[in-house]
């Protein structure tokens, strides 16, 4: 009996790592004639071969600033609230149980609340900034919680350290205990662009599916044709793979899905895994003068 | 003389102390001020998780305050046909849908999950904390949409020449699914098994049972609540999870008879039909309605998870 489950337990996690090992090179695989830079630079082709996935891949990249800018405040403000002021009473609970509704609210229906509040009752229509705060309170919760841990994880004798020397609470917050929670809050921040980067379903309604032929040379926030005006439709590079499979027209949409689906796997691994190595790496940093 | 040098002395005594005991004013608002931006950032969470209820609620309800239909008929008539004469809005094969494929990934999904954690934590556990956990935390990142474009690439082609069928179907859908939600199930069935205290195993293992023995009536006994919590937090991924399910289901409003049968749930529905409706028609409004559903699983799926935690603390 012990034998028996010894040895179908191993089958199974072999099975598991197999079938997620060869999902991923799988994905590589396939995509991997597609990367080149004329594929990673040039606009999509609707009717005929050949097109590329610049402006996807640009609008992600914009769309994660701009989440970031917005989300990174809120979350780490947020997080000091919970870790150094909340006071142990009902709204604290009640916060606390907010941050656990949003954290498992399904991406589509922020992605309709978005749509009733960011798109229609602002009258911005389909925009990056729309798609932007939809992603903010999408990864809030994310954000809130890795802050209060990094600062809880602080240790105490070094903000005693800094009370004591009549620095006020706010000061101490800002200029001694945040700074030694920062590669924490990093991390964490780093975790949620990778999760932000590959959002689809919660995009579909706020940044919308198509993106206007973008000037690259033309640099002005108001132009509905330059890169960076927050407020033009977008479409990103997760929300193009949905859209070339579901309505592509053109003979290499496959094509372009797989080169698609190879850069965005390629991307949020490389967000994970340099969450990972910048952990250990500050970690060893921080640690040592003590070793 | 000596009285004039006491009365200086005083003087700047009381001087001091006034300093040393009353507030610092600039302090005293840079605190304040800290202090309240940080409980508005804090405040926004629950104004947001308020109004996310309030509107998709507004909205939702209108099917039955505004359109009038009934919401027992809503929810149990099995034709959905919105643009029809007349117009018929049974969601059922929708509910159905979502909850079939919800079931039939946590079914395929919750053993290999948690089997691969006991494999991690009690058989291998130097090469799977060093190797898998890592390699399986990383698989929780991977965009949705990648994994239904497998799904739709590799897994509907392949049940198309087993079966002779269309391909698109339930089983498709929550094997998919099921992939999707192994990485979730076993990293945080993992953490469970993990905080089984190593004394409980001892002891087993002292009595003379196997370590299948010890496995199966001590560690996955105490990390019960852990464990059915890694299932439900995947349930609730794979019952809200949109685009990878759309892409690979078929999307049929038919009740389906077999596992090779195409079929719909809440999530496609709305993605397929939101962009094509006009705001406040009927036909849209049931489509909120169809959201106000997911959103009150969304509700359900948390109660469930915080009573599994209780039990947790409990231990």
């Amino acid at each position: 009996m012990d034998r028996i489950a010894t040895v179908v337990l191993t089958l199974i996690a072999a099975l598991i790592i197999g079938t997620l090992i060869g999902l991923l090179g799988f994905i590589l695989t396939q995509g991997w004639h597609k990367l080149n830079l004329d594929f990673l630079t040039s606009p999509p082709d609707i009717v005929n071969a050949g097109g590329g996935i610049g402006p996807q891949l640009f609008n992600s990249f914009y769309l994660l600033v701009l989440t970031m800018l917005i989300a990174l405040p809120l979350g780490i403000g947020a997080g000091i609230y919970m870790a150094e002021y909340a006071p142990d009473n009902k709204f604290t609970q009640f916060i606390r149980m907010s941050i656990e509704v949003l954290s498992s609210l399904p991406s589509i229906v922020v992605g309709l609340f978005g749509l009733l509040v960011f798109v229609n009752m602002t009258g911005w229509g389909y925009t990056l900034f729309s798609g932007a705060l939809a992603l903010t309170v999408f990864n809030l919760p994310l954000l809130v919680r890795v802050t209060e841990d990094a600062l809880r994880n602080v240790p105490r004798s070094q903000k005693e350290a800094s009370l004591a020397l009549g620095i006020t609470k706010w000061r101490t917050i800002v200029s001694v205990i945040l700074p030694a929670a920062l590669p924490g809050i990093l991390t964490g921040a780093i975790l949620a662009s990778g999760r932000v980067f590959g959002e689809a379903a919660a995009l579909l309604f706020t940044a919308g599916m198509s993106s206007p032929n973008l000037n690259f040379a033309d640099f002005s926030l108001n132009s509905p044709t330059s890169p960076l005006n927050p407020f033009r439709p977008a479409e990103t590079l997760a929300v193009h793979i949905w859209k070339v499979n579901s309505e592509g027209l053109t003979p290499d949409a496959r094509d372009v899905a797989d080169g698609a689906a190879a850069v965005l796997i390629i991307a949020v691994l490389l967000f994970n895994l340099s969450a990972r190595w910048f952990g250990t790496w500050v970690y060893k940093k921080m640690t040592s003068g003590s070793n | 003389m000596n009285h004039r040098i006491e009365g200086v002395g005083t003087n700047r005594q009381s001087l001091i102390a006034r300093k040393m005991l009353t507030y610092n004013k600039r302090q005293f608002t840079e605190n304040m001020t800290g202090r309240t931006i940080a409980m508005v950032c804090a405040a926004l969470l629950v104004i947001v998780v308020l109004s996310i209820t309030y509107f998709i609620a507004s909205k939702g309800l209108s099917t039955f305050f505004v359109d009038g239909v009934s919401i027992s008929e809503f929810l149990t008539q099995v034709k959905w046909d919105p643009e029809g004469e007349p117009a018929l809005y049974g969601v059922f094969p929708f509910i159905l849908g979502s909850f079939l494929v919800t079931a039939l990934a946590a079914l395929i999904a919750a053993p290999l999950g948690i089997g691969a954690a006991i494999f991690m934590t009690e058989i291998f556990p130097g090469f799977g904390k060093k190797v898998l956990k890592p390699v399986i935390e990383l698989l929780v990142g991977i965009p949705s949409v990648v994994y239904g474009y497998v799904g739709l690439t590799l897994l509907v082609p392949f049940i198309r020449e087993q079966f002779d069928v269309l391909g698109f179907s339930l089983l498709a859908g929550g094997l998919v699914l099921a992939l999707m939600i192994l990485p979730t199930i076993t990293s945080v069935a993992t953490d469970a098994i993990e905080a089984v205290p190593q004394d409980l195993r001892n002891a087993s293992l002292a009595l003379g049972a196997t370590r299948w023995q010890t496995i199966w009536n001590v560690v996955l006994h105490s990390s019960l609540p852990g464990c059915l919590t890694a299932v439900v937090l995947g349930m609730a991924r794979a019952f809200g999870e949109a685009l990878a399910v759309q892409m690979v289901i078929g999307n049929t409003t038919k009740l389906p008879g077999s596992l090779l049968d195409p079929i719909s749930t809440l999530t496609s529905g709305i993605t397929l039909n939101m962009g094509n409706t006009i705001q406040g028609t009927p036909y849209n409004n049931a489509l909120w309605s169809m959201a106000l559903l997911l959103l009150l699983m969304s509700f359900v799926f948390i109660m469930i998870l915080r009573f599994l935690g209780r039990k947790r603390l409990v231990k």
